[in-house]
């Protein structure tokens, strides 16, 4: 009924190929984003700001890098927490050692320098698959935590070993430090992830995610029909590298406010970053969101009705949300394997054909 | 998008639903009951608890207002420490204990900006004890530093003072929190002429293989420990097995507690570690405790931790707490004290062997008092040592005098370097 293709007519070969070609999809997208840049704001407290809003916003922007190298180009990745330290790693080197330079920049060329160093822990993709590959980019996840807490520099030598982010502003609002209010550190983050999703949307309509979804299908056939295997899986490494540092120094500079590489940047992290991907859906930009929506607000969400409405003790709540966490995991892997996206990609399918369905 | 929408209004209602009850006393708890370092978050969760109920059922609160306590689960974890911070910032905290060096870091600037005072006792960032920079941090009655120093003048005096040509290994956690004496004892190697060797152990800590291969090859005089959680009897044990002399190995406060100890059995006998307390059950506060929390089933947890090492300093860090609270009431004439009163009482704390002793804890910590520009406290401790066959510990020192002058002089620079980062000038809050 409301959702359909009916009377939707496109006349030109640039409306055809549009992003969201059902008019309810494109208008369902533009409120969304109406009500997250225009209404959100308004009503943001700092509670869910910090504690619920900002770490989706920051850990999609993770999944949707990790979800470009796993889920387009089929290349397994476990470092992807150490990727996420080197984008806070190198925001902290760029704002210490550029204190002029402006916070949007600094992020921006963390992202940059993490795609380099993505690029690199890539090399060994052009030779090793799959499961190969996942324990050479682990080697990449333990290398770079040891270097980020061994190695003085990189945190400036101070005697704890810990980075913290000083007070940066945009137009003249703190964004970073004690003093930034909930609505800056909300748009800059936001404003982050729709750029990154555009661009991800797009890239991977494109030539490059093409190229990218034929070696994942089948590298070899992918060579012969003219796919260059190097350039593809290292854009891929080098993007999505790109995406993960943008989110780790986001996470580092608005987030945390300080930050150790060993324990913000764990092993854990590449796991917590690869379930998104999975539990969301291989190949999906929405999945990202669903992803990270489900493991970053939900057991925010449990903590709060156990502990906060139904007065639970912590450490019960604590063990029950894991378990809890585990066994949803586990239903929606066996309901949809492939992911959160394909269950709602089903339900639009069931939603064009309602009420009427053959 | 939508699921987040959805889940903040869902969680909207809930939090309205629970308003802030007024005329309480606010005491918040940030503890850790579960993870690789429940071991050690559980007894101090129960001891803090346990005390502030002790003073609502047999005192009915402090000043005539009923305390009110909260628990947040943080699992040692610094993202789950902001969560927890966040959810309990806008409840008036009286006093934040987050019992993690890590969170600390991360709430030092946020609780200078909203107005909270923060005391951790015996971890956190050791140059808070200057009180010009750090306002509303307090780390009395002492710090890793202190520690760092009490353990190296205890090892002086077993050594005829001096520790020439000596080798010293830290075995450390390697995170902000294991880091933190590393200064003081380069500092103290380059005055006393020890050769210090530095061994980080990965969080958590249960592997420790190679770094006790290369203590058996360094062959150091003395071993000590910055650990927490699992890595406290995993070292214990790997220290028993390579047979590495007991009583040459020396815990901070935070690695020397009997779930430490015990596991390891008989190996573990003449371990030693720092204390910055008493333990044990023979103080009289106990008839209380037992009177008006244990046998009206008002304790925390289960209850089994009563009168160990972590569960004491729970007890202890809630009744500073206490007692600052009083203070904070004594001097502003308000019973229904804010968490700036709050600040003003830390700062003003004064605790002498007398009050101790009317509090039902007769030399149970040192006597000190608080400035406000030293938040630190006297930095003494103590020695106590592991006996196996009667499983408890021996205090086998008094009080030791860490070397604070040097101390003082580290925390300056630090402090002074952190005020020009975050362009502060330091002073004196009133």
């Amino acid at each position: 009924m409301l959702y359909r293709e009916a009377g939707d007519f496109k006349t030109s070969y640039v409306a055809d190929n549009q992003t969201f070609p059902i008019r309810f999809d494109r208008i369902g997208y533009y409120v969304i984003l109406g009500v997250a840049f225009l209404v959100v704001p308004l009503f943001i407290t700092d509670y869910w700001a910090n504690s619920i809003v900002v770490p989706f916003l920051i850990y999609t922007i993770a999944a949707l890098g990790l979800n470009i190298l796993i889920g387009y180009c089929g290349q397994l990745s476990l470092g992807t927490g150490a990727f996420m330290a080197v984008g806070a790693y190198g925001s902290y080197k760029l704002m210490t050692a550029f204190p002029e330079l402006n916070i949007i920049f600094v992020i921006i060329l963390a992202g940059f320098i993490t795609a380099g160093v993505g690029v690199l822990f890539g090399l060994p993709s052009l030779r090793i698959k799959g499961f190969y590959l996942a324990v050479a980019t682990l080697a990449a996840q333990f290398f770079l935590i040891w270097l980020f807490t061994r190695q003085g520099w990189f945190y400036n030598y101070s005697p704890t070993g810990m980075i913290s982010a000083p007070t940066r502003e945009v137009f003249g609002y703190p964004v970073t430090g004690p003093r930034a209010s909930a609505v800056s550190m909300y748009m800059i983050c936001l404003c982050f992830l729709v750029a990154t999703a555009w661009l991800a949307r797009n890239l991977t309509r494109g030539s490059l995610g093409r190229q990218w979804m034929a070696i994942r299908d089948m590298d070899i056939a992918a060579e012969i029909i003219g796919v260059n295997p190097l350039m593809a899986k290292l854009t891929a490494f080098a993007v999505s590298s790109f995406f993960i540092g943008i989110s780790g120094a986001l996470l580092f500079t608005v987030y945390l406010g300080a930050a150790e590489a060993g324990e913000a940047f764990g092993i854990d992290k590449s796991f917590l970053v690869l379930f998104m991907v999975i539990i969301g859906g291989l190949g999906s930009i929405f999945g990202a969101f669903a992803g990270a929506a489900f493991l970053i607000v939900g057991p925010v969400m449990l903590k709060l009705l156990l502990v906060n409405t139904l007065g639970w003790p912590t450490d019960m709540a604590a063990h029950l949300e894991i378990m809890i966490i585990g066994a949803l995991i586990i239903v929606f892997l066996i309901a949809e394997p492939h992911g959160i996206a394909a269950l709602w990609r089903t339900i639009k399918e069931k939603l064009r054909l309602w009420p009427f369905p053959y | 998008m939508k699921m987040t929408r959805l889940a903040a209004t869902l969680a909207a209602t809930m939090i309205a639903a629970g308003p802030a009850l007024a005329d309480t006393l606010h005491f918040p708890s940030l503890s850790y009951r579960t993870g690789p370092f429940a071991a050690g978050g559980i007894p101090f969760a129960d001891g803090y608890s346990d005390y502030l109920t002790l003073i609502n059922e047999r005192d009915g609160g402090i000043g005539g207002v009923p305390i009110r306590q909260t628990e947040c689960e943080t699992a040692y974890n610094t993202e789950r420490g902001v969560e927890c911070y966040q959810s309990i910032r806008g409840d008036n905290p009286l006093v934040l204990q987050p019992l993690s060096t890590g969170i600390t870091y991360q709430l030092i600037p946020r609780t200078m900006e909203d107005g909270i005072p923060m005391h951790t006792m015996g971890y956190g960032r050791t140059s808070a004890v200057n009180g010009e920079v750090f306002n509303w941090t307090f780390n009395y009655p002492a710090n890793y530093w202190d520690g760092a120093s009490v353990i190296i003048n205890y090892l002086l005096s077993e050594n005829d003072g001096s520790l020439e040509g000596k080798k010293i290994a830290l075995l450390y956690h390697n995170s902000a929190y294991g880091r933190e004496p590393i200064p003081t004892l380069t500092n103290l190697a380059e005055r006393h002429g020890y050769e210090l060797l530095t061994i980080g152990v990965d969080s958590p800590g249960q592997e420790q293989g190679s770094q006790w291969l290369q203590i058996r090859r360094e062959r150091p005089d003395y071993v000590v420990m910055w650990g927490w959680g699992v890595m406290n009897p995993t070292a214990i044990q790997e220290a028993a097995n390579i047979r590495f002399p007991m009583e040459n190995f020396i815990g901070v406060w935070w690695s020397g507690s009997q779930q430490d100890v015990l596991p390891v059995g008989q190996g573990a006998h003449g371990y030693k570690a720092l204390a910055m307390h008493g333990t044990g059950t023979d103080y009289p506060i106990y008839a209380d405790m037992q009177q008006y929390v244990i046998d009206t089933g008002k304790y925390a947890g289960t209850g089994d931790e009563v009168g160990t090492v972590l569960y004491s300093r729970g007890m202890y860090a809630a009744m500073l707490a206490v007692e600052a609270a009083k203070k904070a009431q004594e001097i502003h004439g308000v019973a229904a004290i804010t968490p700036a009163m709050m600040r003003d009482g830390m700062a003003n704390l004064e605790i002498t062997e007398e009050l101790m002793a009317e509090l039902g804890l007769p030399n149970f910590g040192p006597a000190f008092s608080v400035s406000c520009n030293n938040h630190g406290g006297s930095g003494q401790a103590m020695i106590q040592q592991w006996d196996a066959n009667a499983r408890e510990w021996n205090l086998i020192t008094d009080w030791i005098d860490p070397d604070r002058e040097m101390i003082m002089e580290m925390a300056m620079e630090d402090s002074l370097a952190f005020a020009a980062e975050n362009n502060m000038t330091p002073s004196c809050m009133n």
